[in-house]
């Protein structure tokens, strides 16, 4: 379980976060939605360590990260798992390479083993046979799948993604939502997902926190979602005239 | 500037960390080492000869007189070659090279969240992304010297015998004459400097890049001009200390 109690970040003159606190469960999917700039990437950086927090406190499994220096974060760090926005695959090295990464620096295990991994990660994420190709010769999903298989070769117990379904064509889309629903499930992993995407929230939003400047607005699940009176929160769930439509029938 | 100064100084400190894994980090020092010497072998061949003819021909015009034996031309070049020639000016070429291959590099990895990537896995992005490069920067470079020394002397050699202005044999007298050991011991010590300040310069200016595409190039713009701009000072620092 993660926990965040009282999280506020500034940049200069700009507070982004105001006192955010939240509980993000094992084998969830727990979603972090809110407008552009409403403070989600923000967070999900304070959460894992490439933001520090002006104020508050980041517990992984009750232990407080935010009070680890460098090395003490290492051993919870090898249990994280990140899909970013872009993917953020290294350009130099092949599919095969991306995924054996953290492996050849993490562990002992022998070459073969490693491949093994990598193979096993790739074929779970339907790309089998893709190993020696690079990032610049992959689809945009195709790179969102090889960042997924990348951030579960450790076997992580946490895995974070920010924006999964930037980018991507809508049956695309459902495609990485379902593979991370079903990981999270598969393995018992506390998934944070920052998305401003209805399918996903509507899909795979077991835990949603919606943030509105900078401020938790509301917390439940993609069932509460449709009966919550929440003016800001409704305002963002069916702004589109979709959403609009469907709301009569959710 | 303190602050960037502190700044880059932090960087350094962070780039020697312990590694996590030995092996890794020694694969991707001979990697570098590879980009930064195989890589620039090409151009600093050409402007070595090119430099070494060029010098040793303006020398003999410059000497030209019945009371100077033609062989000094020879001494003046070896020693303009090895004292200042090889170790500045192909270092500031390599830093237009290798500097700003370095800038661009760490550059991109750092707004394509690459280096996030990094850190997030538990690796210490410093040690494995700067100290590789500042390694090969400071073996390779002096391999390179002594390379452009050697086709620099033999540059001038060449030159002798197309324009006839002093002949090959005069030519090799001096370079032969007179040789004091000194000069290789400075000319190392210069290309050691100067190809640390190339990597790590040049790494800083990557590694704290912000923004996108426009801000890589500006980070590579700046890191081989304040690299430029240092190698000529510690050019002259060193020249003070050591002769």
């Amino acid at each position: 379980m993660i926990e965040v109690k009282e999280i506020n970040k500034t940049f200069g003159e700009n507070e982004v976060l105001k006192g955010i606190s939240a509980k993000f469960a094992a084998g969830k999917n727990n979603l972090i939605i809110g407008g552009s700039g409403s403070g989600k990437t923000t967070l999900l950086k304070c959460i894992v360590g490439l933001h520090e927090p002006t104020k508050g406190e980041v517990f992984f499994n009750d232990e407080n990260f935010t009070e680890m220096n460098f090395e003490q974060r290492v051993p919870i760090r090898t249990q994280i798992g990140m899909l970013f926005q872009n993917s953020a695959l290294f350009d130099s090295m092949t599919v095969e390479e991306n995924v054996m990464f953290p492996l050849n620096l993490f562990t002992t295990q022998s070459k073969a083993e490693k491949l093994d991994r990598a193979n096993f990660c790739l074929e779970r994420v339907n790309l089998k046979g893709k190993n020696k190709l690079y990032p610049s010769e992959l689809s945009g999903g195709m790179k969102k799948r090889v960042g997924i298989a990348r951030a579960i070769s450790m076997q992580p117990k946490y895995l974070f993604v920010d924006e999964p379904n930037s980018g991507l064509d809508p049956k695309t889309s459902i495609l990485i939502d379902e593979l991370i629903s079903e990981l999270t499930e598969e393995y018992d992993i506390t998934t944070v997902v920052v998305t401003h995407d209805m399918n996903s929230v509507m899909g795979i939003g077991d835990h949603i926190v919606f943030l509105h400047n900078g401020r938790k607005w509301w917390e439940g699940s993609n069932k509460e979602i449709a009966k919550t009176d929440n003016k800001e929160l409704n305002e963002f769930v069916f702004a589109s005239k979709f959403m609009q439509a469907a709301k009569g029938k959710l | 500037m303190i602050y960037s100064f502190g700044k880059y100084i932090l960087l350094l400190r962070l780039s020697f960390r312990k590694p996590e894994k030995f092996s890794v980090y020694w694969a991707e020092v001979m990697r570098e080492m590879v980009s930064v010497g195989i890589g620039s072998l090409g151009i600093i061949s050409i402007i070595s000869i090119f430099i070494g003819a060029a010098t040793t021909i303006q020398v003999a015009f410059q000497l030209s007189s019945p009371l100077v034996p033609n062989s000094i031309a020879g001494s003046i070049a070896r020693d303009s070659t090895i004292l200042e020639f090889s170790p500045t000016i192909s270092s500031l070429v390599l830093a237009g090279r290798v500097g700003s291959s370095i800038a661009s590099q760490i550059g991109t990895m750092r707004v394509t969240e690459q280096i996030d990537a990094l850190e997030i896995m538990g690796v210490n992005a410093p040690g494995y992304l700067i100290a590789p490069k500042i390694i090969a920067g400071m073996s390779m470079v002096p391999l390179l010297v002594i390379t452009s020394i050697a086709l620099g002397i033999t540059g001038g050699w060449i030159a002798c015998g197309l324009s006839g202005d002093i002949s090959p044999s005069d030519y090799i007298a001096g370079v032969q004459g007179g040789f004091n050991g000194l000069t290789v011991r400075v000319a190392m010590v210069k290309a050691i400097v100067f190809g640390f300040l190339i990597a790590s310069i040049c790494a800083y200016q990557g590694f704290y890049t912000s923004g996108g595409a426009l801000e890589v190039g500006q980070s590579a713009t700046k890191g081989v001009v304040y690299s430029c701009v240092m190698i000529l000072f510690a050019d002259l620092v060193i020249t003070r200390l050591m002769l």
